[in-house]
């Protein structure tokens, strides 16, 4: 960090270094527009370019009306802005029968994401803590295969998921693919808990196991509170993972739950009727509103919540 | 390493520490059951000739030998080998030189980083619709070249059987090489910044610098995101649907949209099972190396 302002300062006053008072630390002073910055600058925004693309893409198609796009070409910015894509996306379009838009898969979503995410914190966290705190014997054994099991492809085991749901009689509602995602959903966050936890201060632990308090009490009262920056992290991670899921959501749900992500594709790629392209970007601009603000709102946090993918246990 | 109860002066086995085991319950369960009980419940029935409802009678290797001389099934698998080959290199490379990039005290690194990484955030069924359009020749990026003045140009991956895996790699690669950039960066940043200060002193250029000493030392980063690629790529499914619905014809399919349709569409049980099984014989091949290097080779557990 040092470094790095003392550079930035030296660069800021690149006339006159001299007026550093701290001496020669650091890197020689570089002129802005060396060739080198030009690479490097160059490089990074036609980069940016490129993963803009596609976003600005979608937004002004879904501002067009359908002559337009006909017409011209998919970069122009629309001539004439309408927002009746957007309307009919929401509340028109059509997916088999329905007409009823993309408004009913949104709710799914919402009635889907929100259980799932509560859920599969809760007991991930638990796990954790008792995986941290309170190891049993052959608790690491039952770790080791959860985290084995997260490398095995989901079609390994859908089908018997499938029959157990079945047999529970949860097959095809909502609750089922709750279940589904709180599966899926614990190998990765028990690994952040109880990474996490196992990094707190063993002292807090042993102090309140002192003054007697138990499994519970120090969850609720100690660990919780202490930890609300992972379970942001989790949150994060669990609302755009579970808002995006694809697969589940059309194994384990029946049509009249599916969610925004199967809604979305059903309508897009539907087989009959005129193609209504300025439509489907706005359904599709929609569907990624969520996470996209997620992402946006979170920032630094995100980084954190995906790279726990890649911390190992 | 943590705390141990093992002093407590409970007297039965069993019921010591009792709150922790009916915490891990779930845990348990879902390892006992779902990861160990679901998948060699799944290979077991492979070895069935199931058709619409799962039923033990055997029949060897039948639904493999069936499975190899589907030309559905070998498509997938030269498609899911060539998309695989090129989403590692490319991503893999790609992410290396962003982060390369990133990491040269750069201003306005936080800017650049939420625009590499923002497609990440979003639905595998979301990037493929949105590429799906980028892509139609009659209005996309064809036609844009074309009105440019450049009239036989030719890109249309998805409706020309021999490239469109290709069409499916480039919106695989604009979700995913941000995070892959990402992974690069702070393995970068955990190198200590003498290494650059003594190469410099010894007049070792950058470029060699980082292929010759960065590189190598970053050999646990690079093995780890490699290994989150592969899985990753194994599972590819939600991208080709919303993309080309494995079409035109049969061209884009891959395993895991082999192994749905089978079960859930074709209603031929013991197929899915036996590519599912495969699945998972590509995915342990992947695995176990790593795994063995990882946490194997004499380090003691816990």
């Amino acid at each position: 960090m040092d470094n790095i302002a003392t550079k930035d300062t030296a660069a800021a006053y690149g006339v006159a270094p001299g007026r550093l008072k701290s001496g020669p630390r650091g890197a020689k002073p570089r002129r802005r527009l060396s060739r080198r910055n030009i690479i490097v600058y160059g490089t990074l925004i036609v980069v940016s370019l490129y993963y803009l693309l596609p976003l600005y893409v979608m937004i002004v198609t879904s501002l067009k009306g359908m002559p337009e796009i006909r017409v011209g070409n998919i970069f122009a910015p629309p001539l004439e802005i309408t927002f009746e894509p957007w309307v009919k996306a929401w509340a028109e379009a059509c997916t088999g029968l329905n007409c009823d838009g993309l408004s009913r898969g949104f709710w799914n979503s919402v009635r889907i994401t929100v259980p799932s995410v509560v859920i599969s914190i809760a007991v991930a966290s638990i796990n954790g803590y008792a995986l941290a705190n309170w190891r049993f014997k052959g608790a690491d054994l039952f770790f080791t295969i959860l985290i084995i099991g997260a490398f095995i492809p989901y079609q390994v085991m859908i089908y018997p998921i499938v029959i157990v749901l079945r047999e529970m009689g949860v097959y095809g509602t909502l609750t089922g693919l709750v279940i589904v995602h709180t599966i899926f959903g614990m190998p990765i966050l028990t690994l952040l808990f109880r990474n996490y936890f196992a990094g707190l201060p063993e002292e807090l632990f042993k102090a309140a196991r002192v003054d007697g308090a138990g499994f519970w009490t120090i969850y609720f009262k100690i660990m919780l509170p202490m930890s609300l920056p992972i379970f942001v992290v989790a949150m994060i991670l669990q609302v755009t993972g579970i808002w995006n899921d694809f697969l589940f959501g059309v194994v384990f749900t029946r049509p009249e739950y599916y969610p925004m992500t199967v809604q979305l594709n059903n309508i897009v790629n539907s087989v009959q009727g005129v193609k209504e392209y300025n439509v489907n970007m706005a359904a599709t601009i929609l569907t990624g509103l969520v996470p996209l603000t997620v992402y946006f709102v979170s920032g630094r946090l995100f980084v954190r919540g995906i790279a726990a993918g890649a911390v190992k246990g | 390493m943590t705390a141990q109860t093992r002093g407590s002066a409970r007297p039965n086995q069993w019921l010591r520490n009792l709150n922790a085991k009916i915490a891990s319950i779930p845990m348990i369960l879902t390892a006992v059951v779902i990861f160990v009980g679901g998948t060699a419940w799944t290979v077991l029935y492979s070895f069935t000739n199931s058709k619409l409802l799962p039923r033990l009678s055997f029949v060897g290797f039948d639904q493999y030998e069936r499975l190899w001389e589907a030309p559905r099934w070998i498509v997938s698998i030269q498609n899911l080998a060539v998309f695989g080959f090129f989403s590692l290199i490319f991503s893999l490379v790609i992410g290396f030189v962003l982060a390369a990039l990133m990491d040269q005290k750069i201003r306005f690194e936080n800017t650049f980083r939420t625009i590499m990484l923002y497609p990440f955030a979003l639905s595998f069924i979301v990037t493929g619709l949105v590429w799906q359009w980028l892509l139609n020749p009659q209005y996309g990026i064809q036609s844009i070249m074309r009105s440019l003045g450049w009239e036989g140009f030719s890109f249309d991956p998805l409706y020309n059987s021999d490239i469109v895996i290709y069409g499916i790699l480039i919106a695989a690669l604009w979700q995913g090489t941000g995070l892959v950039m990402c992974l690069m960066l702070a393995g970068l940043r955990g190198i200590d910044e003498d290494i650059w200060k003594a190469a410099r002193v010894d007049g070792i250029s950058m470029w060699k610098t980082y292929v010759l000493i960065i590189i190598p030392m970053m050999r646990g980063v690079f093995i780890t995101t490699l290994v989150i690629i592969a899985s990753g790529i194994v599972k590819v499914y939600d991208l080709v649907v919303a993309q080309t619905s494995g079409g035109p014809g049969i061209a884009s399919e891959v395993p895991a949209k082999y192994v749905y349709d089978y079960m859930f569409l074709a209603q031929n049980l013991g197929q899915g099972f036996a590519a599912s099984t495969m699945m998972l014989v590509t995915v342990a091949i992947i695995i176990v190396p790593w795994a063995y290097l990882e946490f194997g080779g004499g380090r003691k557990r816990g």
